[in-house]
Formats: C-alpha cells, sequence, structure tokens
C-alpha cells in the first residue's frame, strides 16, 4: 500500500463565515489506499472540511483537489470519485434498507442494483432487517445501511464525517472493522472523529485542527516523539494520543 | 446527461411517491378538511346561500378543490424540510446525480399526491350531487389549470421548506393560502361584499380559478377568467421558482 498520487490534496484553505474565521489557511495530503484522521475539538472545523471536499461548500481561498480533481472546477469529477457518510445517518427512514440502497445505485447507475443490495445487505449483517423501515433500526444499523450505501458503485475515495458518534461500543467496533475493511481493499479512507482512540486504532497518518489550521501532522509514531520520551520514574508507559492531543493543543492556546 | 436527469428525477420521484403512499395519515389530513368543507356548506351554510344557481354543490366544488391543494403542498415543504434535515439532500448532492432531480422530484410528487386528493374529493362530490356533463376538452382544461396552480404553489412550498428553520414554519406558510378562497367567489357571490373586500375577492387569483373550474364544467363560455387565471398562476410560478432557486442557492454551493 505504497503511496500512488495523492488521494486528496489541500493548500491554504479559507472559510469564513462572516466575522468567524473558521478554517485559516488548511494544508494536508492524503495518500491513496490509506485512512487518513482529521482530529479537532466540536466546532473546530472538521465538517467544514469534509463539505468542502465534498463539493457541497465553496472555500473563500485556497485550492483543494480529489482524486486529482479540483473540486471548484471539477465538481462532477469529484462527485464521481467520492461518497460521503455525513454526521448524521443520511438514511431514508420511510423506505426499507434494501430500498435505500437500491435506490443509491440506480443514481449512481451501476448493474444490477437489487443484486448489489443484497450482497451489501449480506456483508453488514442486515438482510433479516432488509425489509424494514430504517424508522425501526437501531443507531448502529442506520450506521452501517449509511456505511454500506457509501460504498455502492466503488468510490475511489470515501469521506466518514464522525462515523461513530452516539454509537454505543460494539457498535463501533463492527463500524471500525468495515472501515478496516475498507482500506485493505485499497479505497482511501477519510475520516474525521473526536474520539482520539478511533484516529490511534484505524488512522494510517493523523491531522490535528486547530483554531484553523493543520498544527501537526504525522504517523502515530511520530505524533508520540513530539512530546518528551516517556519518563521512567514510577510509572512507565507511551503517551496515549490523547495526551499528546492535549498537551499540542493546551501549547497552542498559551501562545 | 439528459437521460440522468429523467433517470434521477424518476428514481427521486418514486423514492417520494413511497413517502406519500406509506403516510396515510397525510392523504386522510389533506382530504378531510376539504371533504368537511363540502360537507358543511352543501348541508349547513348552503341551504341559505343565494348564488342565483340551483345545484350549490356544482357552486362550491372548484374551490373546496383550491383548499385541497393549498393545505396539500404544505406537505411538499415538510418533506423538503425533512430531507434537509436528515442529511439525506447532502448525501444526493455528493453524488454524481443531476441536482435538479433532487427538487424535481418533490415537486413531481406534490402533483401526483394533489392529483390523489382532487380525485378523493372529487368522487365525494359526485356522491352528494356534484354534476357535469362536460367533455373531455373541459375536463382536460379544467385538470390544467389544477396543475397549473398546484405547480405554482408546490414552488412556493419549495422556499419555505429550503428556508425554514423548523417543521412547523415549513408548513405553516399555506395557512393564509388555505384562507384565500374564502375571500373569493368559491362559495359566495362577490357582489355581496363590501367595497373594499369585494375589490381584493375579485381581484385576486382564486376568484378567476374558481369561476374558470365553473364555467368549464357548466359548459358555459369561460372568457376572460381562464386567461387571467393562467396568467395568475404562471406569473406566481415564475417568481416562485427565481426565489427558490435562490434560497436553493443559498444550502448549497
Amino acid at each position: 500500500m505504497e503511496t500512488r498520487n495523492p488521494a486528496i490534496q489541500v493548500a491554504g484553505l479559507t472559510k469564513s463565515y462572516q466575522d468567524l474565521h473558521v478554517l485559516k489557511g488548511v494544508d494536508f495530503t492524503v495518500a491513496g489506499g490509506s485512512i487518513f484522521a482529521l482530529l479537532g475539538s466540536n466546532g473546530a472545523g472538521k465538517t467544514t472540511i469534509v463539505r468542502i471536499l465534498a463539493t457541497l461548500l465553496k472555500s473563500d481561498s485556497g485550492t483543494a483537489t480529489v482524486n486529482g480533481f479540483d473540486v471548484a472546477s471539477a465538481p462532477a469529477a469529484v462527485r464521481e470519485s467520492i461518497s460521503l457518510t455525513g454526521q448524521f445517518a443520511a438514511v431514508d427512514e420511510i423506505l426499507s434498507g434494501r430500498e435505500n440502497l437500491i435506490m443509491i445505485a440506480k443514481l449512481r447507475r451501476v448493474k444490477n442494483p437489487a443484486g448489489v443490495a443484497d450482497d451489501l445487505l449480506e456483508r453488514f449483517s442486515l438482510t433479516d432487517a432488509g425489509g424494514r423501515r430504517v424508522a425501526t433500526y437501531s443507531g448502529g444499523m442506520r450506521r452501517r445501511l449509511d456505511i454500506a450505501m457509501s460504498l455502492i458503485g466503488d468510490p475511489p475515495v470515501i469521506f466518514l464525517d464522525e462515523p461513530t458518534t452516539g454509537l454505543d461500543p460494539e457498535a463501533r467496533i463492527e463500524v471500525w472493522q468495515e472501515i478496516q475493511k475498507l482500506a485493505g481493499g485499497g479505497t482511501t479512507v477519510f475520516l474525521t472523529t473526536q474520539y482520539l482512540d478511533e484516529a490511534e486504532k484505524l488512522a494510517d497518518r493523523i491531522s490535528i485542527l486547530h483554531q484553523g489550521t493543520i498544527i501537526v501532522s504525522g504517523t502515530l509514531a511520530e505524533l508520540r516523539q513530539l512530546l518528551p520520551p516517556a519518563k521512567v520514574e514510577y510509572v512507565e508507559r507511551q503517551p496515549t494520543l490523547e495526551e499528546i492531543f492535549l498537551a499540542i493543543v493546551g501549547k497552542e492556546k498559551q501562545r | 446527461m439528459t437521460t440522468h436527469v429523467l433517470n434521477d428525477t424518476g428514481v427521486m420521484l418514486g423514492r417520494s411517491v413511497r413517502h406519500v403512499t406509506r403516510s396515510v395519515d397525510t392523504i386522510i389530513t389533506v382530504t378531510i378538511m376539504p371533504i368537511a368543507f363540502l360537507l358543511l356548506f352543501r348541508y349547513v351554510f348552503g341551504g341559505a346561500i343565494q348564488t342565483g344557481t340551483d345545484n350549490y354543490t356544482n357552486y362550491l366544488m372548484p374551490g373546496v378543490l383550491l383548499i385541497a391543494i393549498a393545505s396539500g403542498i404544505s406537505y411538499t415543504a415538510f418533506r423538503l424540510f425533512n430531507d434537509l434535515q436528515g442529511g439525506i439532500f447532502e448525501r444526493f448532492h455528493s453524488m454524481p446525480i443531476s441536482r435538479s432531480s433532487v427538487l424535481w422530484g418533490h415537486v413531481l410528487t406534490s402533483l401526483v399526491s394533489n392529483a390523489i386528493s382532487v380525485v378523493v374529493i372529487i368522487l365525494v362530490g359526485l356522491a352528494i350531487g356534484f354534476r357535469t356533463s362536460a367533455g373531455i376538452l373541459a375536463w382536460l382544461a379544467v385538470a390544467g389549470i389544477l396543475a397549473m396552480f398546484t405547480l405554482a404553489l408546490t414552488w412556493v412550498a419549495v422556499i419555505s421548506g429550503l428556508s425554514a428553520s423548523t417543521s412547523d414554519g415549513a408548513a405553516a406558510f399555506s395557512y393564509p393560502i388555505v384562507f384565500l378562497p374564502f375571500i373569493s367567489s368559491a362559495f359566495v357571490p362577490t357582489e355581496t361584499m363590501p367595497g373594499p373586500v369585494r375589490a381584493f375577492a375579485e381581484n385576486q387569483p382564486v376568484t378567476s380559478i374558481v369561476n374558470s373550474i365553473r364555467a368549464l364544467w357548466d359548459q358555459q363560455p369561460v372568457g376572460n377568467d381562464i386567461w387571467i387565471a393562467l396568467g395568475w398562476c404562471a406569473g406566481i410560478l415564475l417568481v416562485a421558482y427565481l426565489f427558490a432557486m435562490a434560497a436553493y442557492r443559498r444550502k448549497i454551493a
């Protein structure tokens, strides 16, 4: 899984709402086939970045390319390359799970929509619930359906905006397993999360968004080196990503 | 690309028609109030209202249908608002589909669901004495006027659905529209109204629409009314469409 073309490239991205400067020059690169986690507190602007990359929002300045296509000048090509699973499970409550999948398959113009739907229901352990209205699903089932809908048409880049927010621990682990399978199959996964253990567990590379800019990027091992080595005093252990995050964010605030 | 638009709009239409057929309660709420008015005016007020016609059911049918449509379109605003809240709107817009199909799916669904309520109400009307010997052309003209009226108000509903901040707010815009037929020629002749009220009643869109449909069913000459009616509908449609598109662009980059 070595880096091919970068799947996502973002440079100097800014976005303001009136006086609120959400993004103040964001830069990062995501290698194809990797899992990239964007970390940040609530309101840090993670969703704003996802919406810009998914062509739902225009940036004020800066450039962003997804799968080699510029989001501003070639939005249609970007949409062909991506799938978005937003913060709230974007599923149709009144349709059944199977009908949701068939609807997306038809919109993506894949062959044999019903067959695709049945395969995905099987893969996400939703076969028994496939004929039921989504309104009767649990949070974890909705999320699984949501992610299944994103896989239709095999887009090379998948955005998951806080995919496990509000899920119980078991459902989280199920979602994590699916994300790892996806990346194993060569799909680039762009993940935002506020759960640090999630990034620690899944991500090949991590970027931390704080006060409108990326304050640090790297692999978990690289981030660990940003702190002094573990002290061998009373307790010996590596700092967790949570400690790294809080230490870095805290330092920024003091500047 | 044209085939995409048709395919995508077809999928969207199929989706929201399922929403309509699976929430039978919305069909009942849309038709029950107009049917109640129909019965109220036919059996309670009708005897005291002098319209100069011998069949008052015929007289009040067009106005009742307009009330049904005016309340029916609020569900379009409601469904659109829910799509925006739930995130499925954003999912559709991040997909390689024709973006206009997302709104057109809702608009066409509105035409279908309002057509269903109109048919139900006409059937109830027939059961309580509505009679017409209008030919196929007159019926087509009536259907055309009602479709134009529905389309025009649906685009008003789209503005509301896109810009409301609560689901109650999304539906609230339709209340004044539901009330308009009462200050028109829908239930009583405008001649009995005092000056300013009469002036309003005679120059608002509902009166010309009601008069046209009534004349078509009674096989009377429609005169200028039908052109005024169509002019109103086309004008509202155009203005509402432009505002709806502006509201849409504010929602989506």
